[in-house]
Parts: structure tokens; C-alpha cells; sequence
């Protein structure tokens, strides 16, 4: 159950930086240029001043390195977006500016549960062993189900193309919402 | 309904709504105006994660709604600054989405506001479409036994406050020259306090906790701290995180007796699953040979922490001179029924257990704000239908003085939503006035003219940049700033 050794010390090393983002690197291999060079990322400051804005850089790779997911948000609605190998969901979610209220809270540092998603079967099968640490805030999470896991810790890798992903219920019934900003 | 004649002539001469009264108005005239652009203008009293992920809520799905931020701190953010744990700079990552909150063009941060004393709530319902408190729980539960009042009694509130900088505990000052400190709860503002009084004192060093606290904890004496339940091991609240960080604590040791945990892995097996994993992870490091005792041959665990459970405080019990704590009387208990409802009777027999410093960690709890705002002191919040105020319409709360003082950032977060989403259906429905209300502008006169000299985001900005400077000469993250004096003047007021 416990990730492989190398993989605990990485992140064990990394986690003043936000495990996300260096766990990914063993996927995408360390030398790459692109937003995991950004070692800042996980600098909690700089990740809040560039939510705003699209972190891919002119994409200079090729289309192979991307990956289509769909999201179906609480209200029912499907989101499709993309994401690059190695990217975590939640990266993702933050980069395309998802419309999922309240995601991504301590901004993938494990400290809450509220990237929580549910995976289809045969994809959860595949993925990365959990850790205790996820296990953790897992345990935490509204709506917990067979195959749920943190979108922080799940990076996207090939065989993940065209996947959907369901984002549970945070508490109460969020069909119910109000948007007075859409044409109703 | 005959509408009255002179309403239509009105509103045929002056086509801006305000005059009119809606219930005056003819069905089709309602209609209309529920179409004319209201700027909303919401009050929201308390900087913390309900009064912040509500006022996200509304920014984000009203796409007029003005938001007013009203704090009685110098400085937003709540217990996010004075609550979550100097060692715990993730969970403050929060601070990062309240500030992009707190820099829409539609959202204003007033602190330095009392509201209560500054400005009264009806005040504030006179010049807002709505009101939500979002104040949070202040104060603390008292054990109501004798000997409480001792000094080195001490509420684990407070104790937090003080570490975090919260300005009324500045002088709280703790005396930490005993050996034993014994913290009653189990819940994890309990583990918070037996954490940072046994981390070593060079990993404090680098986090945001003040030097105040750096220099009494330097010099402490405390080696064993307790931390005591009425009930068993099945009823602890603290959670499983937070757990396994007290285990993995430097130069410290658990010490807990394998008699509590007998039998509890068969009790557990269909228990859900949270409860299941912190069970086994408790019966777990109760069946491991003490740290001592390790292959490394580094007998180095000077410091020791424990569960003791089923003990309930009677007394504090005095020094011979009465001046301060030198142990504690503990009612033995035993439990009727099981589960998270277990209940824990007396039996008649009783402990004492010595130690220097008592923390008690029983619950925060929320006061009144305002004469007229309904309070259920028993429950210790604000009477309400899922954030709907009861009996005054137009008023709402989120987050903890609506729902009581548990849960975590995430639980209040989608509280907080939850209140905006009522507040906005109810907006969407007319049950709030229609006609413009003056917001702030109404209020500031009010304020200046009794002296008040709110404190905006920009200027909590530049306290933020001093203490992060400050804290940069230390090697920490920030060097808070405690004197709400002192931060006046630095943003000159």
C-alpha cells in the first residue's frame, strides 16, 4: 500500500514545496523545460497570484503529451478540458479555471479533501499506489466511495485520455444553486 | 388587490423605483422591477474562512453584488492567523483565494471595526440589502470546577491565541516551569497545544509563531503532557493527520496503556471508515515498544506524550500555598453505551494526577454580538434555518456561530456557500428590499464621527510586507506583529 521507496523520499524531501508538483517529475522525467521547471509552484504565494491566469506556455510539444478529461461538476454539467502528461488534476482544474466551487483549497499540500474526485473503475485499478498522507485527508472527504482519491495526488499520464472524472457532492444538494450571473 | 392609483402615477413620473413601495406596486410593476440592475449591497461581519468563502460566493455567482468585509481585528483571515498551528503553513494556503476574494473592484475589508460597539447590527441592516454574521466563536468553554481560576489554569484558546499573536493574549505569558502539563479534551486543538509545547524548539524556529512564545517555550521545563478524555478511545475527536504527527514527533514518545486499547480492533470492524483507521492506528502504536528502544541504539526521547481516558476534572488542586496548580482531581469513568453517543458515567472513584500547567481544551464558544440579534446561549449559536436568521429577515450567519464551533476550513467553506446560496435565492425571490440601500456610504460617516478609523485591504497589504520582512531577518515566513497600536501607525493612523 505504501508508495516505493524512492518515491516516499521525493516527496518526504519535497514537502515544503507542495508534494504535487515533484511527484509528477518521475513521470515527466526531471530534465523537461515547461511549468514543472517552475520550482516556485509551489510557493503558496506565487501559486495564488497566478491562478488567474493560463500557465502553459506556447505549447512547443506535441499534441502525444496531451490528454483529454472530462469533469461532470456537482450540477450535472460536463466539463471537457486538457492537460499535459504529468500535470495533476488539480492543475488542471486550476489552469483551465474549472468552474468547481471551493477546489483545490491548500492548493495541493494535502492539508484538506476538497479536490476530491470519484474515478471510473477501470482507471482507479491503474492508478499510483495511495499513501498514508492521502489516506488521511481521504478520510475527511463528503461522500467518500470505492474508488475516490485526492486530484492533487493524481498526475495524468497517457492511458488516462478521454477518462471521466465526477466531482462529488461537498455537502448538501449544489443542484440547487443559484447563478444570477447566467441567463436564466 | 386594487393597486393604488397614486403608485402608478408615481412611478410613470420618476421611473427610478426608490419611492415606491413594492406592495404597493401592481403585479406586473414587481415584475418589472425585478428586472431593473440592483446593485446589492451585503455586509458581511467577520474575516475569517465563513466570512470570506461566503463573500466569494456571493461576488461569484451575483454579478452586481457589492461585498463589505467587516473585521474587529487590525488584520483579516480569523483563525486561519490566530487558530491553525504555526507548524501547519499549508492550511493557511487559504489566505491565497481570500485575498484574490478581498481584490474584486465589488469587495471592500473593513477592519478595525467592532461591530456590536463601533456600529450595531441594525445599523448595518438599515444600510445593507443583507447582513450575514459570520463572527465565529471567541470565547471558550469553562470546566465550571473549583480551583479553575488558579494561575497555571489555563483555557487551550487562549494558549493558542498567545502563540498565534492574537493581540488579547499578547500578555498571557505562560509559566512553563513544571514538568507535567495535563490538557483536558481530545480534540485536535488539544494535539495542537501538546505538539507545540513538545516539538523541538529549532523546528518552531522557523515557522510564524512569535518570538514571544519562541522565548518561553526555549526556556520550558515540560517534559510529559496528558491529555485526558471522559470518554474512551473510540470517542476521541482529534483526527487521524493530526494523530500521526504527534507519533512522529521528534525526541518524544507516546505513551499509552495497552489495557485501554483491549478488544477495540474486534469493536471497530464495521465502524466507518475515519474512525476505523484512527482506531488501528492507536491500537497500533499502543502494542509498539516505547521509542527507547530503537534499533539505532538512540535511547533519545526525553519527552513524553499520552491518552489517559475516562477521567472527568473534579478540582484543581493547589500548591500547599495556594498560589498556584500542583495536580488535579480526575472522576474515574466508566461508559454507557458505544459508538460516537457513548456516554461516560461516574464511578465513584477518583485520581489525582500532578502537574504544573492545566490546559483546558473543551470548545470554543460563540457570544452575542448585538441586543438584537436572537442567541441560543445553551447551543451557543445564533438561532437559524440554514443560515436565515430566525425571526429577522434579511439577516444571516455562516460558519461556526451558525453551526457551532467543529469542523474544518472545508466544512466551514461549504457552509459559507451554502449561506450565500440562501441569501441569493432569497435576493432572487424578493424577499430582501429591492429599493437601493447605501452600503458603506452610510456607514463611514457613522464611523468617523465616533472616532473609528477602519483598516483597509491595501493597508493590511502593508502590514503583511512588514511582517514578512521582519521574519525574513529570522528565517521565518513572518514575524507577526501583536500591538494593534503599532500596526495602526504603521499604516498611519
Amino acid at each position: 500500500m505504501a508508495a516505493p521507496g524512492s518515491v516516499k523520499l521525493l516527496l518526504a524531501a519535497s514537502a515544503a514545496f507542495g508534494a504535487a508538483s515533484r511527484r509528477c517529475l518521475l513521470l515527466v522525467g526531471a530534465g523537461k523545460p515547461g511549468r514543472h521547471g517552475e520550482l516556485d509552484r509551489g510557493n503558496a504565494a506565487s501559486r495564488g497570484a497566478s491562478r488567474g491566469f493560463s500557465l502553459s506556455a506556447p505549447s512547443r510539444r506535441s499534441s502525444e503529451d496531451k490528454v483529454t478529461i472530462h469533469f461532470v461538476n456537482r450540477d450535472g454539467e460536463k466539463l471537457t478540458t486538457q492537460g499535459k502528461v504529468g500535470d495533476t488534476l488539480l492543475d488542471i482544474v486550476v489552469n483551465n479555471n474549472l468552474d468547481i466551487d471551493g477546489f483545490g483549497a491548500c492548493e495541493g499540500t494535502l492539508a484538506c479533501s476538497t479536490c476530491h474526485l470519484v474515478f471510473e473503475e477501470h482507471i482507479f485499478g491503474k492508478l499510483e499506489a495511495i499513501t498514508d498522507e492521502e489516506n488521511d485527508m481521504l478520510d475527511l472527504a463528503y461522500g467518500l466511495t470505492d474508488t475516490s482519491r485526492l486530484g492533487c495526488q493524481i498526475c495524468l499520464t497517457k492511458s488516462m485520455n478521454n477518462m471521466t472524472v465526477r466531482v462529488p457532492e461537498a455537502v448538501a444538494d449544489a443542484r440547487q444553486s443559484i447563478d444570477l450571473g447566467k441567463n436564466s | 388587490m386594487a393597486p393604488r392609483g397614486w403608485g402608478c402615477w408615481r412611478w410613470a413620473a420618476q421611473p427610478r423605483a426608490r419611492l415606491l413601495s413594492p406592495a404597493a406596486a401592481p403585479l406586473g410593476f414587481r415584475q418589472l422591477l425585478s428586472t431593473v440592475e440592483l446593485v446589492p449591497h451585503i455586509c458581511v461581519v467577520g474575516s475569517g474562512p465563513a466570512g470570506f468563502y461566503t463573500a466569494q460566493h456571493l461576488l461569484k455567482h451575483h454579478p452586481q453584488a457589492r461585498v463589505d468585509i467587516y473585521e474587529k481585528q487590525v488584520v483579516p483571515f480569523g483563525l486561519v492567523r490566530f487558530g491553525v498551528a504555526p507548524d501547519h503553513p499549508e492550511v493557511k494556503n487559504v489566505i491565497n483565494t481570500f485575498t484574490q476574494t478581498a481584490h474584486s473592484t465589488r469587495c471592500a475589508f473593513r477592519g478595525n471595526v467592532t461591530v456590536g460597539r463601533d456600529v450595531s447590527v441594525s445599523e448595518l441592516r438599515d444600510a445593507y440589502h443583507a447582513v450575514v454574521l459570520s463572527y465565529g466563536a471567541e470565547d471558550h468553554r469553562t470546566l465550571g470546577i473549583p480551583g479553575e481560576e488558579l494561575p497555571g489554569v489555563l483555557s487551550a484558546r487562549a494558549f493558542v491565541g498567545w502563540y498565534n499573536g492574537l493581540p488579547e493574549n499578547h500578555k498571557l505569558t505562560p509559566n512553563l516551569n513544571c514538568d507535567t502539563a495535563l490538557i483536558l479534551g481530545q480534540g485536535n486543538v488539544a494535539l495542537d497545544v501538546a505538539r507545540i509545547l513538545l516539538t523541538p524548539i529549532e523546528l518552531l524556529e522557523k515557522t510564524d509563531i512569535t518570538a514571544d512564545a519562541l522565548r518561553v517555550l526555549r526556556q520550558s521545563q515540560v517534559k510529559r503532557v496528558w491529555i485526558v478524555g471522559r470518554r474512551g478511545p473510540l470517542q476521541v475527536a482529534f483526527t487521524i493527520k493530526e494523530l500521526r504527527e504527534m507519533i512522529h514527533l521528534p525526541r518524544s514518545q507516546a505513551l499509552l496503556d495497552p489495557a485501554d486499547f483491549e478488544g477495540l480492533e474486534d469493536l471497530i470492524k464495521e465502524a466507518p471508515r475515519p474512525r476505523k483507521r484512527l482506531t488501528e492506528l492507536l491500537v497500533q502504536t499502543a502494542l509498539k515498544p516505547p521509542k527507547g528502544e530503537k534499533a539505532d541504539g538512540k535511547a533519545e526521547a526525553p519527552r513524553a506524550w499520552g491518552l489517559r481516558f475516562l477521567r472527568s476534572p473534579l478540582k484543581v488542586l493547589p500548591s500547599p500555598d495556594g498560589g498556584r496548580v500542583a495536580g488535579i482531581r480526575l472522576a474515574v469513568m466508566k461508559l454507557e453505551g458505544s459508538g460516537e453517543n457513548a456516554q461516560a458515567v461516574p464511578t465513584g472513584a477518583v485520581e489525582d494526577v500532578p502537574c504544573g500547567l492545566v490546559l483546558s481544551s473543551v470548545g470554543y464558544k460563540s457570544l452575542p454580538i448585538d441586543p438584537t440579534v436572537p442567541f441560543d446561549p445553551k447551543l451557543g449559536i445564533i438561532p437559524n434555518r440554514n443560515g436565515r436568521v430566525s425571526g429577522a429577515p434579511g439577516l444571516y450567519c455562516s460558519g461556526w456561530v451558525k453551526r457551532g464551533p467543529s469542523g474544518v476550513i472545508a466544512t466551514t467553506m461549504n457552509d459559507g456557500f451554502l449561506t450565500g446560496q440562501v441569501l441569493l435565492q432569497d435576493l432572487e425571490e424578493g424577499v430582501l428590499p429591492i429599493g437601493p440601500k447605501p452600503g458603506y456610504s452610510s456607514i463611514e460617516p457613522l464611523l468617523k464621527n465616533r472616532g473609528v478609523q477602519p483598516v483597509s485591504f491595501e493597508d493590511w497589504e502593508k502590514l503583511d510586507a512588514e511582517e514578512v520582512a521582519q521574519g525574513q531577518a529570522a528565517g521565518k515566513p513572518r514575524e507577526k506583529l501583536v500591538d494593534p497600536q503599532q500596526m495602526l501607525q504603521l499604516i498611519g493612523h
